[in-house]
């Protein structure tokens, strides 16, 4: 029995008719972890103890036939900026190395309401600030795929951790493609909700703006699973939004796509974009034409000032979000202080890392008095225009198809020392979230080297049902959704 | 040169919420410390704020109150800045769109209506507290106050000399307590004030640096140290020195009497305000306020004239009664028991003041002013008796009735009980008799003073002296017997 290949709806299936218990799949589970993510680095802290507990009632309420949870038994794994009561959430960061929340996130509320097991925190960019999740103050997580390329990030830990088959299900969160560009160098669907459709209480802040919660799995029907578990207003975030969607995604997924409008950003195809991807989304597009859909070029004017405008705004409220972390209530403190001052001065110079005190210091720069109107002004000027945009685009368009990343899984170290070449990886992602649409990455396949290739759809707001099913429909035609990374040795 | 003084004042209102503005924490003051607080409050991370609609509600009255025009959309800013009473180190207000601008408060001035006019009134977020340990280079800190809705009220320039600024104030204080904004107790914090003040020769139109000072906590030490810092400034205009005068920050030291430097200009924070994301704008419907219009209570203004018209009350008897909401309150109680409104005002001007000087709310139910009241007007108790009840009831919970039974204070008003008094007095003390038939007129009130002895002071004086003034005249005719008999013995 190879549970590590079994989807999310396998699994549901397996609790159903009595093929396995919860205690045997988190087992297999917890054991594969530790037989093979010292080579992979997806975890950055595991919870044996309280995930064989939460199987044992799973099991019991099986064997008790009671109604079971819509992720009942599930295994999860959370990216570790999500806060867990009583276990540890560090951002990756050695800030917070110690931190303990007292209280968990609503998310967090929403999975073990709906039974699923959360046995382990994934490793990640600090504080979700990259795009390789090298930035990670613990450790350096590999492609599963390939263990010389990066896994992506900044949710690099819950994007290998699915595809190595340390778990079915992933919780990550997406500020500029932070779910979408490691779903795609890992192979698996990554899925960012509609701005407010999932609350952000508890997940520690990168740019609240932009920051939203959402999930990793092999297929896109555990997506609509995964999404409607987390999905719905909460009074504890005032940004969520209230509305009257089911939460069901499953019902019209298998409907197709006959007689959709699909749109095609031409400034998303241009210079910049690795062949291959282009010729395997090409292909792709040439699937959904035979389905029924249409397609259609169009332009999209917004990649390259998109970016601009994502780094000055996610920057901005991230040199807000992070000036907490002082060393005076909790998280690090260094030893070296003499006054109140140099307390919080020498706490943040050595609890922090390169890369986020370089966004710190452009957060802070651009909101300066004197610079402010020059840039984060102009930003956010920039950002009304780019919501109008996208709004003129779904007039004609159910939904939109682009790349995800322009290159492919780059080399562990590759771009470590070249931060602008590290945020070009963002360029077709980050307007998704500056106007806070949804969008899914699927696996479209596969390049010469094997390593896997993303598409992203993306959909107009609260109409994740449309996505789901585009990418649905696109991803049974595919079938790659069985293939499998082989673990190997590090090389 | 003749110069005039400037002033303009930025007060910090703690809203009379339950809860706190972005959390559901309370906001009861003198709660142990960090009792009140949970994760949003202490800006764990990952934590959100979440709008106490009470909170904008009291703002947009706090602006109906002093006249000012409300915004109905609102936002919310980040002022960036450290310090360890700020757990987000930001802090949660308003920068550019305040809920509330151009409003003011007339102050009368020597006789004169004076406007006062308000520039903006915006909502934050209160900082915890720092507690210093005494002799440790310890500091605590307590964030039970942290996220206490606040609003600041910032003045125009409008205040000339340090009086006017406790005069404005004074006015300002009972405006938000009557309308129930805040409740306004500066020793709880709870209205806090720091001043801006500059001079200039009169006539000029520009002003000059200002230099503003905070840590001022009662309107005895905002009078002081602004005359202290309006006299520092125009002793270095004296000294044609008043270049001197730099942009900066001084702190009210009140032991030593004096402002010291805080920070100059050079040393002023760049707050990086910029709107926060984690609340969406706030839309303050027309509905809204309206329903806020109709529950601002009556103005201290309103209430004098109508309690001259409605008690037939003049200035000097008003004056004290709205000068808190509390007081004229009571006044009403206490006359909605059908008692002299005259006599009412007098007993809260005076004997009720007097206590409050050492407690700090009444102690009395009205119903037991009002008691005192008519047991003096029926005559059943002397005036001086009542204030004795009145102490001891201010201090207990008797009831009138049983402190008056208790100490014996009823009058005796019986004319049967008193005749015989008097008649004992009058055989006790002849020779007074006789002095008062000579025409010593003293002699009688030497006999009052006997009746009043005898009875402990709880002789209804006036018929007392009625009937002693009634039984010395049937004397007189016993004296024009005795002497026609002296004459016929002759």
């Amino acid at each position: 029995m190879e549970i590590e290949k079994m989807t999310v709806e396998e699994i549901k299936k397996g609790y159903r008719t009595g093929e396995f218990s919860a205690v045997e799949v988190v087992t297999y589970y917890l054991e594969r972890i530790k037989e093979y993510d010292e080579q992979i680095g997806a975890f950055l802290s595991l919870c044996e103890n309280s995930a064989l507990e939460e199987a044992k009632k799973t099991d019991k309420k099986i064997k008790n036939n009671k109604a079971l949870g819509l992720l009942e038994g599930v295994p999860v794994a959370v990216k570790d900026l999500i806060c867990t009561r009583g276990l540890r959430t560090t951002c990756a960061s050695k800030m917070l190395e110690d931190f303990i929340p007292p209280y968990d996130a609503t998310v967090i509320k929403k999975l073990r309401e709906t039974g699923a097991i959360l046995i382990g925190k994934t490793n990640m960019d600090e504080f979700a600030m990259g795009s390789s999740t090298e930035n990670s103050a613990f450790k350096t997580t590999r492609n599963p795929w390939d263990s010389r390329k990066v896994p992506g990030g900044s949710s690099g830990g819950s994007a290998a951790a699915v595809s190595a088959g340390f778990t079915p299900f992933a919780i990550g969160s997406d500020t500029g493609g932070s779910i979408r560009q490691p779903a795609a160098f890992c192979g698996n669907v990554g899925l960012k909700p509609t701005y407010g459709l999932v609350s952000r209480y508890g997940l520690i802040a990168f740019a609240s703006s932009l920051d939203q919660i959402g999930t990793f799995t092999k297929t896109v029907k555990d997506a609509a699973l995964g999404l409607q578990a987390i999905q719905g207003h909460d009074s504890m975030d005032a940004t969520s939004i209230r509305c009257d969607i089911t939460g069901d995604y499953t019902i019209h997924l298998e409907d197709g796509i006959k007689g959709m409008k699909f749109g095609l950003p031409k400034e998303f195809y241009q210079e910049g974009l690795d062949e291959e991807i282009k010729a395997s989304i090409m292909s792709s597009i040439q699937r959904i034409i035979r389905m029924g859909g249409e397609v259609e070029e169009f332009s999209l004017p917004i990649t390259k000032t998109g970016l601009s405008a994502y780094y000055i705004i996610s920057s901005a409220e991230a040199s807000a979000n992070l000036a907490r972390y002082d060393g005076i209530r909790y998280g690090y403190r260094t030893e070296k202080f003499s006054d109140i001052e140099t307390l919080m001065l020498n706490s943040r110079t050595e609890g922090f890392g390169q890369e986020v005190k370089r966004r710190i210091m452009i957060g802070t720069y651009v909101l300066s008095s004197g610079y402010y109107d020059a840039y984060y002004k102009k930003a956010m000027i920039f950002r009304r225009k780019v919501k109008e945009i996208f709004g003129e685009a779904f007039e004609k368009y159910d939904a939109i198809i682009s790349p995800v990343s322009p290159v492919l899984p780059f080399d562990i170290g590759e771009k470590t020392n070249d931060p602008l070449q590290m945020y070009l990886s963002d360029i077709y992602t980050v307007n998704v979230n500056i106007a806070g649409l949804p969008a899914i990455s699927i696996p479209c396949g596969y390049s010469r080297s094997q390593l896997p290739i993303g598409l992203q759809i993306i959909g107009n707001f609260y109409e994740e049902e449309k996505l789901l099913k585009s990418a649905y429909a696109l991803e049974q035609d595919l079938f790659l959704y069985h293939k499998v990374p082989e673990l190997k040795g590090v090389v | 040169m003749i110069l005039e003084t400037i002033i303009g004042l930025e007060i910090h209102v703690e809203l009379n919420t339950r809860t706190k503005i972005f959390c559901g924490c309370s906001t009861e003051f003198g709660a142990e410390p960090n009792a009140n607080t949970c994760p949003v409050c202490i800006g764990l991370p990952g934590t959100l704020p979440v709008l106490n609609e009470e909170a904008v509600n009291l703002a947009v009255r706090a602006g109906k109150a002093l006249n000012c025009r409300i915004n109905t959309i609102n936002k919310f800013d980040r002022k960036n800045y450290f310090y360890p009473d700020l757990p987000k180190a930001y802090q949660i207000s308003q920068f550019d769109l305040p809920i509330c601008e151009h409003g003011y408060v007339d102050i009368d001035i020597e006789g004169m209506n004076k406007r006062i006019n308000i520039l903006r009134i915006h909502m934050e977020e209160d900082p915890g507290k720092l507690i210093h340990a005494e002799g440790e280079p310890i500091t605590m800190i307590d964030y039970n106050r942290s996220g206490v809705p606040l609003i600041e009220i910032v003045t125009e320039p409008d205040i000339r000399s340090p009086k006017e600024a406790v005069t404005f104030l004074t006015a300002l204080k009972a405006i938000l307590e009557y309308s129930e904004v805040s409740d306004c107790k500066m020793e709880q914090g709870s209205l806090r004030c720091d001043a801006n003040i500059s001079l200039r020769p009169i006539g000029q139109e520009k002003l000059n640096t200002k230099v503003e000072i905070k840590n001022i906590n009662s309107f005895k030490e905002i009078l002081k140290a602004l005359e202290k810092e309006e006299k520092r400034q125009k002793e270095l205009y004296d000294f044609n020195e008043a270049y001197k005068i730099k942009q900066e920050t001084r702190k009210w030291d009140s032991g030593k009497g004096r402002t010291i430097p805080m920070r100059s200009k050079e040393d002023a924070h760049d707050y990086r305000y910029f709107p926060e994301p984690d609340l969406p704008p706030v839309i303050i419907k027309n509905e809204t306020l309206a329903a806020i219009q109709n529950t601002v209570p009556e103005m201290p203004e309103e209430k004098k004239a109508r309690f001259k018209n409605q008690y037939g009350l003049n200035d000097n008897e008003t004056e004290v009664l709205i000068s808190k909401k509390v007081l004229a309150e009571y006044f009403e109680d206490v006359v909605s028991y059908k008692v002299s409104s005259k006599e009412a005002s007098k007993w809260i001007k005076v004997e009720v003041m007097r206590m409050l000087k050492e407690s700090e709310n009444i102690e009395i139910p009205a119903k037991y002013l009002a008691k005192l009241i008519k047991l003096i007007e029926n005559g059943r108790i002397s005036r001086s008796a009542a204030k004795e009840v009145f102490d001891v009831l201010w201090l207990t919970e008797k009831t009138p009735e049983a402190v008056i039974k208790e100490k014996q204070l009823e009058q005796i008003s019986g004319s049967d009980q008193l005749d015989q008094v008097i008649s004992e007095a009058i055989e006790k003390n002849p020779d007074a008799v006789a002095a008062y038939l000579r025409g010593k007129e003293q002699s009688k009130i030497f006999l009052m003073g006997q009746v009043m002895k005898a009875t402990k002071g709880q002789a209804n004086p006036k018929l007392a002296m009625q009937i002693l003034t009634e039984k010395l005249g049937k004397t007189e005719d016993l004296k024009n017997f005795s002497e026609s008999i002296d004459n016929a013995d002759k």
